[in-house]
């Protein structure tokens, strides 16, 4: 008996110390603490040696960029800059804010922009993704608060690229430290700063109390952002069910709508960038000659069911698109292209038209996988056997640029840039995964690529897309939504861009 | 003596030394590793920085045996993804995966030396067939499942215990049960095996009729020579423990080898893998060289053979 009565007041302390080292939600909306977990690990937290979305969303919390997009208009507003004007083809001048402050005391001013600009566009200073810099030729300084930028090519998508992934250092300390010192001690001039930093397993961020009063990024309203990297999505549910975390994004619909059910839960689903594609090889070569005959490309598209793909598999917040482009991106149309309904029956008929009324061929796929299983399943119903090759990025990758791929399953998220340039080019302009090579759609997509007058530039891609569309070299699907959960109790918006702005975020 | 440890050692290297030449040439079967870390949509710009930076231009056995030299002179070089040095990397994660291996190997043989010898004790009857019942359950259910239904009882519905994170003492409890769980029953059928064959030995019955405690001839007499082999599997068990440990610590978000290990394999941050895999390696060569002395001093029949 005796050890009966100390195994159970051993359980009943045992519970009493667990239950009171649960953390309720509420203790952290009190704290004013936003715990946030994502599954991936930013390789740096500096910017430009980056390329994951957790580094973008920390990067804009904790830095500035010249120029600030608005989210909900696509408005083009001063942020670090105050103004700017476009000198020539390839000139910019900014005039530039007053009074800001970088989070270690640093002041603003030409020195940091004419620095930070440079040293970017250095090749020999391994920024990582290189497109989002190789543009700039040099940042010269016109006075203290006055900066001439000059771009190597005409180059329309600047201003995006400036309000988007082309954050700036403070030149002093970054010059001490260099991006290695940036990674470890991170300072910015944005609405958060960043208080502790360990490398693949968190990050804490604390808000500016200094941040300046002009920024179009509204004052930050939570106190502390404590961002933890996760990778298995059911520690992530079971941290938010358990309320040991108060936002999660990239939630599997089918996951989102179970966590709809708990009423401590809120689920937010918002369209992305991100477009889903398919790519047909009609190149010289390819493994699946069929492709080449339009009638079988059509025919894939038309035993598509998009609509109901949206609406089953996607999720809220998606949309079928036309053509291969996010609709907001400048340059983006549908309009005059050729559009394919859901039409099996068709489908079947074109097949056999062109004398291939059963095929069988591979896909190749990276993400999404019960999105490609549905599509292998539509074109299984018209006659179209499809053997699934899913693979890792990189090997799919090279499947594509070595001319061994037949169909592909791909997605897109332009870098959140919001223009063409950033999107269809990367496709049908021949670089490596163009497997379509027509040069009229290419020529078309450089002139747009190459012009600063808005109106060549849309009629450029506009015509672009159109062939695309017309002669059927892809099926344009739909848009991806994110589902993000958080705790009922947190303010939060879900943008195209992914971009989470924790300078938006409050409590109820 | 020392010849065979020397002799060991030496194998222990080269086993160390062929397992992280498979991991290398392994790794770059999964695709071109300059895309992999430059990521989605990676212009050719891009890439040839990549592979201009990491050396990644050169012929694969010239990248092999130039990591493999400087490994071998000391230096481990800079983990890719995280930009920092991989063996202050590799070295600030050990401590946490040795306190759940140890811990582990702890909880493991805490529930099967009880077990075994009770179901050894109690051959046949119903309390062997639960103890197997339950070794049975241990070892076939995939540990991460059983992490989950952990995470489901513990944090969820009780919410006792943090579902993920190296903060405390309390993280590390579902981890340990968890991955000792999955280890015991080896251990289990072990003893009992091992005690059903001693139990029926004549020093046994001498003890017994010398009228020591059934406590007495189990423990003392029984037990200490049935626990010879359960050395060899402890010494085995902890390096399983060590590698082991990814899908553990992924799932809890452990901030140890194993994880660092995962997160090495996602991003192709190969000089980090290398290190873990030559690491892993060469600390599961020496435990079982250590429980090999471990048993001829236990055993001296062994150092005679």
């Amino acid at each position: 008996m005796r050890f009966f009565d100390k195994a159970s007041t051993a359980l009943a302390a045992t519970i009493l110390a667990a239950t009171a080292l649960a953390t309720p939600a509420l203790a952290q909306k009190a704290a004013n603490t936003v715990r946030f977990a994502y599954d991936q690990a930013p390789e740096s937290v500096d910017p430009f040696f980056n390329n994951v979305r957790i580094g973008v969303i920390i990067g804009a919390n904790v830095w500035d960029t010249l120029i600030y997009r608005d989210p909900a208009t696509n408005e083009y507003k001063g942020q670090l800059a105050k103004s700017w004007k476009q000198v020539d083809d390839k000139t910019i001048e900014f005039e530039l804010r007053q009074g800001v402050k970088f989070h270690n005391g640093e002041e603003f001013d030409a020195d940091d922009v004419v620095y930070t600009l440079n040293f970017i566009s250095k090749t020999e200073n391994k920024v990582v993704t290189q497109g989002n810099v190789n543009w700039i030729a040099k940042a010269e300084k016109l006075d203290k608060y006055k900066v001439r930028l000059t771009t190597k090519e005409i180059f329309p998508a600047a201003i995006e690229y400036l309000a988007g992934p082309v954050v700036i250092h403070p030149n002093e300390y970054y010059e001490k430290v260099g991006p290695k010192g940036q990674n470890e001690k991170p300072v910015g001039s944005g609405p958060y700063k960043v208080t502790n930093y360990v490398p693949g397993k968190s990050i804490s961020l604390e808000l500016n109390k200094d941040y300046f009063k002009d920024s179009p990024k509204p004052q930050p309203k939570v106190g502390k952002f404590e961002i933890r990297f996760i990778p298995d999505r059911q520690t992530q549910m079971a941290e938010m069910l358990s309320g040991g975390a108060d936002l999660i994004m990239h939630v599997p619909k089918d996951q989102a709508d179970q966590l709809q059910t708990v009423p401590t839960l809120q689920v937010v689903s918002g369209e992305t960038m991100r477009i889903v594609f398919m790519q047909m090889n009609i190149q010289d070569g390819t493994p699946a000659p069929a492709l080449k005959d339009e009638r079988v490309r059509k025919a894939i598209i038309h035993a598509i069911d998009r609509e109901a793909m949206v609406k089953n598999i996607v999720g809220t917040g998606s949309r079928v698109i036309n053509t291969i482009c996010f609709p907001s991106q400048f340059g983006c149309t549908d309009e005059g292209a050729a559009r394919y309904a859901y039409d099996p029956a068709k489908a079947k008929a074109l097949l056999a038209e062109a004398g291939h009324p059963s095929l069988t061929m591979d896909i190749v796929a990276y993400r999404e996988r019960n999105q490609t299983e549905a599509l292998i399943g539509y074109l299984q119903a018209v006659g179209i056997k499809t053997n699934l090759r899913f693979l890792q990025y990189a090997a799919m990758r090279e499947q594509i640029a070595t001319n061994k791929a037949m169909l592909t399953h791909q997605t897109w998220g332009s870098f959140s840039v919001n223009d063409v340039s950033a999107a269809t080019p990367n496709y049908f302009a021949f670089r490596s995964e163009d497997i379509t090579r027509d040069a009229a759609v290419r020529d078309l997509l450089e002139k747009g690529n190459n012009s600063v007058d808005p109106a060549v530039r849309k009629e450029a891609y506009k015509a672009g897309l159109k062939i695309i569309a017309d002669k059927a070299y892809a099926v344009p699907l739909y848009s991806l939504p994110v589902y993000y959960v958080a705790n009922k109790d947190l303010n939060f918006k879900a943008y195209p861009d992914e971009l989470v702005r924790f300078w938006e975020m409050g409590w109820k | 003596m020392l010849g065979f440890i020397v002799k060991r050692l030496g194998l222990a290297l080269l086993v160390a030394l062929a397992v992280s030449a498979i991991a290398f040439f392994l790794l770059r079967l999964s695709g071109d590793i300059a895309v992999a870390i430059a990521g989605e949509g990676a212009q050719q710009a891009d890439l040839d920085v990549i592979r201009k930076t990491y050396g990644l231009d050169r012929p694969l056995v010239v990248q092999y045996l130039d990591w493999l030299l400087k490994t071998l002179s000391g230096d481990f070089g800079t983990s890719i993804y995280f930009k920092t040095d991989v063996a202050t990397l590799v070295f600030a994660k050990l401590p946490v995966t040795l306190i759940l291996g140890v811990s582990s190997l702890a909880f493991a043989l805490a529930i099967s030396i009880p077990l075994g010898v009770l179901a050894a004790i109690y051959s046949n009857s119903w309390i062997d067939r639960l103890a197997l019942a339950i070794a049975v359950f241990g070892q076939a259910m995939p540990n991460f499942f059983f992490a989950l239904i952990l995470v489901m009882l513990f944090s969820i519905t009780l919410r006792w215990l943090p579902v993920s994170g190296s903060g405390s003492w309390l993280h590390y409890v579902m981890p340990t049960i968890a991955l000792g769980y999955y280890t015991a029953p080896a251990f289990m059928r072990l003893i009992r095996a091992g005690m059903i064959e001693v139990l029926s030995a004549d020093y046994i019955r001498t003890a017994r009729a010398k009228g020591l405690s059934p406590y007495a001839v189990v423990i003392t007499h029984a037990l200490r020579n049935a626990a010879v082999p359960v050395v060899a599997l402890t010494a085995v068990q902890l390096g399983f423990l060590l590698g082991g440990s990814v899908v553990i610590e992924t799932i809890f978000a452990l901030d140890g080898l194993g994880y660092l290990a995962y997160q090495s394999i996602t991003y192709k941050d190969f000089p980090v893998m290398q290190v873990i895999v030559l690491l892993l390696s060469v600390v599961y060569v020496l435990l079982t060289l250590l429980a090999d002395i471990a048993n001829a001093w236990l055993d001296p029949r062994i150092r005679v053979s």
